[in-house]
């Protein structure tokens, strides 16, 4: 009998753990194409600004040993197009919607937050600290703990009570555990980790970097371990906190590998663009690797890693 | 706007492919898939999205290729050519008969056909000549006039030299070494070739320099042009990645950065903004600095309404 994969996180009821990471899911029509929308935990929206965006010029995407460099500069119709277009259609196929939000000033966060929450259909608001902030001289918010809670904060604040809020976590820092810590206690209801890692490629035929925009976020295969890092690390210190693990996710085994380390949630990113149908692949996949180590529900292997009994020392010679 | 919603279009499919034959033609290697679903769907102009390097690939991007056609054989199969140059294609054209390939397709807009016969003029450059062959027989089918004009660097680059002297009412060959036909670009027999045929249309397939001095000259005899384009080259092929984008100018007057495999790989040669490729346009919507025109709307999608000329 294929495992239970249904996920409550919260006050939130998700048929499945599988989520599409922010901007790897298009608008979700371009998934919808492969994957049955309506199936998978929710759809992570593109970071939705206030403003279109036109993102930054090509070449935006450069492949890497297991992985793709990317620098697209948050390229988007704006909150309008996205409340006109986006968020009806993804609704009107039965999918939730995680809206991701980005700006430059915890303004920006809150006013998005404020009327997001004044349109029916948003399930949740993923709070995207990659952006430059304004006040920083253009270093991310969630380099900084302070910076981070403060846009957390504005979020909470101005979001609707019954709206979750996720912080959207970068590898790249000392002590991602302090960073957590600020978002939770900001107001966040649960984390997701991690974005991107900054990252470059030289392009040997022209002699020039292989992005237009020089540096690029690294995603894909090559971070999940230091992924998987960062998800242990904070689910130990928070233990309570959902985590939505994201980072790498190549299969079923794979997400596995991040609900052991603590994360409730799992985001497929950089993978949909090798395999656009992989969201109902990995969620059979994850089905048969639970069912195979005699899991019935989904939720009983979250955060088991933690606990220091290895699970069924006797059978993991066949599995 | 997704490629199922789109004029005429339909949604693409993910298949297992058998490969049945791979050979070399000249610097090319051409391979043949088959793949039922994406034969019977297919539209010239159309591409497909192949990935490489086995289950556990290192390499995450798909690689894009042209149809260069289909056949009815085996329920229907899918061929392609490329040049083995980088890992990716190099790992493609070591696969045998028999092997299994990822195959995504048929993805983007096709060739628009037009309405009554017409004189048509076929461009094509390089890896960029393939996909109008398929196009070739349907304009044929349709009473159009095929005029082939075809350009690479030397003799081994210039694909279908054969087939279009064969099937074209007329074929002209430029190599840069004057290695076959004369020497030369095509943008430099372009005029010649227009007069001649008293061309109607033209569709060209080539790098977006080509494709620029093409529609430029074009422009100036009033010819409307279908150009399919190459660059930025393509990672997902499905519309996610955002990768592909280049300027493109709406029919209310705003440019917008679209993606080649959605909203392309064919392009109206006067929409697109050739000598802005590469760049974010101070202009274009959502360009850094720019404000929403209390009149415009300023959101709605490309595509919406544009006229097809063919």
């Amino acid at each position: 009998m294929p495992a239970d994969l249904r996920t409550r996180v919260g006050h939130l009821d998700l048929p499945s753990p599988i989520l599409t990471a922010a901007g790897c899911a298009g608008s979700g029509r371009e998934i919808a194409q492969f994957t049955d929308v309506a199936r998978i935990g929710a759809v992570i929206t593109k970071s939705v600004t206030l403003e279109p965006r036109a993102g930054n010029p090509a070449p935006r995407m450069a492949e890497t040993p297991s992985g793709l460099l990317s620098s697209i500069g948050l390229q988007g119709p704006g909150l309008d197009g996205f409340l006109q277009r986006d968020l009806p259609w993804l609704l009107s196929r039965g999918a939730r919607a995680f809206v991701s939000v980005a700006g430059h000033t915890s303004r920006e966060y809150g006013e998005l937050s404020s009327r997001l929450s004044d349109s029916a259909g948003v399930t949740a608001i993923e709070v995207n600290l990659g952006c430059p902030d304004a006040a920083a001289a253009g270093r991310p918010f969630a380099l900084d703990p302070a910076a981070a809670g403060a846009v957390v904060a504005a979020v909470r604040g101005s979001a609707r009570y019954d709206i979750p809020v996720f912080a959207k976590l970068s590898p790249e820092v000392t002590d991602i555990v302090a960073v957590a810590r600020a978002c939770v206690s900001a107001g966040a209801d649960g984390l997701s980790m991690v974005n991107t890692l900054p990252g470059m490629a030289i392009d040997p035929v022209t002699f020039r970097p292989a992005l237009a925009g020089l540096s690029g976020g690294l995603s894909g295969p090559a971070i999940r371990p230091v992924a998987v890092r960062c998800v242990w690390a904070v689910r130990e210190a928070l233990p309570d906190v959902p985590i939505i693990g994201c980072g790498g996710v190549r299969t079923g085994r794979d997400a596995l590998e991040f609900l052991l380390a603590g994360a409730s949630m799992v985001a497929l990113g950089t993978v949909l663009f090798h395999d656009p149908s992989a969201c109902s692949r990995v969620q059979r996949e994850l089905e048969e690797e639970l069912a195979a180590r005699g899991v019935d529900r989904v939720s009983d292997v979250v955060g088991r890693a933690h606990q220091t009994d290895g699970y069924a020392a006797e059978r993991r010679s066949w599995v | 706007m997704a490629g199922n919603e789109r004029e005429g279009g339909v949604a693409p499919v993910q298949v297992r492919g058998t490969v049945l034959t791979v050979r070399r033609v000249d610097a090319y290697v051409a391979m043949t898939v088959v793949a039922p679903a994406i034969a019977t769907r297919f539209r010239p102009g159309q591409f497909i999205a192949i990935a490489v390097g086995g289950q556990q690939s290192g390499m995450l991007a798909r690689r894009t290729f042209p149809v260069h056609d289909v056949r009815p054989d085996h329920g229907g199969t899918v061929e392609f050519v490329f040049l083995p140059r980088e890992p990716g294609a190099q790992w493609l054209a070591d696969c045998r008969a028999r092997d299994v390939l990822d195959v995504v397709g048929p993805l983007g807009r096709p060739f628009p056909m037009p309405r009554d016969p017409a004189s048509c003029l076929l461009l094509g450059v390089g890896a960029g000549a393939p996909p109008l062959f398929a196009l070739a027989a349907r304009l044929t089918e349709r009473q159009s006039a095929t005029d082939f004009l075809l350009g690479a660097e030397s003799a081994d680059r210039v694909f279908g030299a054969l087939t279009a002297r064969r099937t074209g009412r007329s074929a002209v060959i430029t190599t840069a070494d004057g290695s076959l036909g004369s020497r030369g670009s095509v943008v430099d027999m372009m005029p010649t070739v227009v007069q001649q045929a008293r061309t109607d249309v033209i569709y060209a397939s080539a790098p977006v320099p080509v494709l620029r001095s093409v529609c430029a000259m074009a422009g100036r005899y009033g010819i409307p042009v279908q150009a399919l384009v190459s660059e930025p080259a393509m990672i997902c092929g499905t519309g996610l990645c955002m990768g592909c984008v280049l300027p493109v100018v709406g029919n209310d007057g705003i440019t917008r950065m679209v993606r080649a495999c959605v909203d392309g790989p064919v392009f109206r040669g006067d929409v697109v903004r050739w000598d802005d490729v590469g760049t974010i346009p101070f202009d274009a919507l959502g360009a850094p600095g720019w404000k929403p025109r209390p009149a415009a709307s300023g959101t709605g999608p490309v595509t919406e309404g544009r006229s097809h000329v063919g």
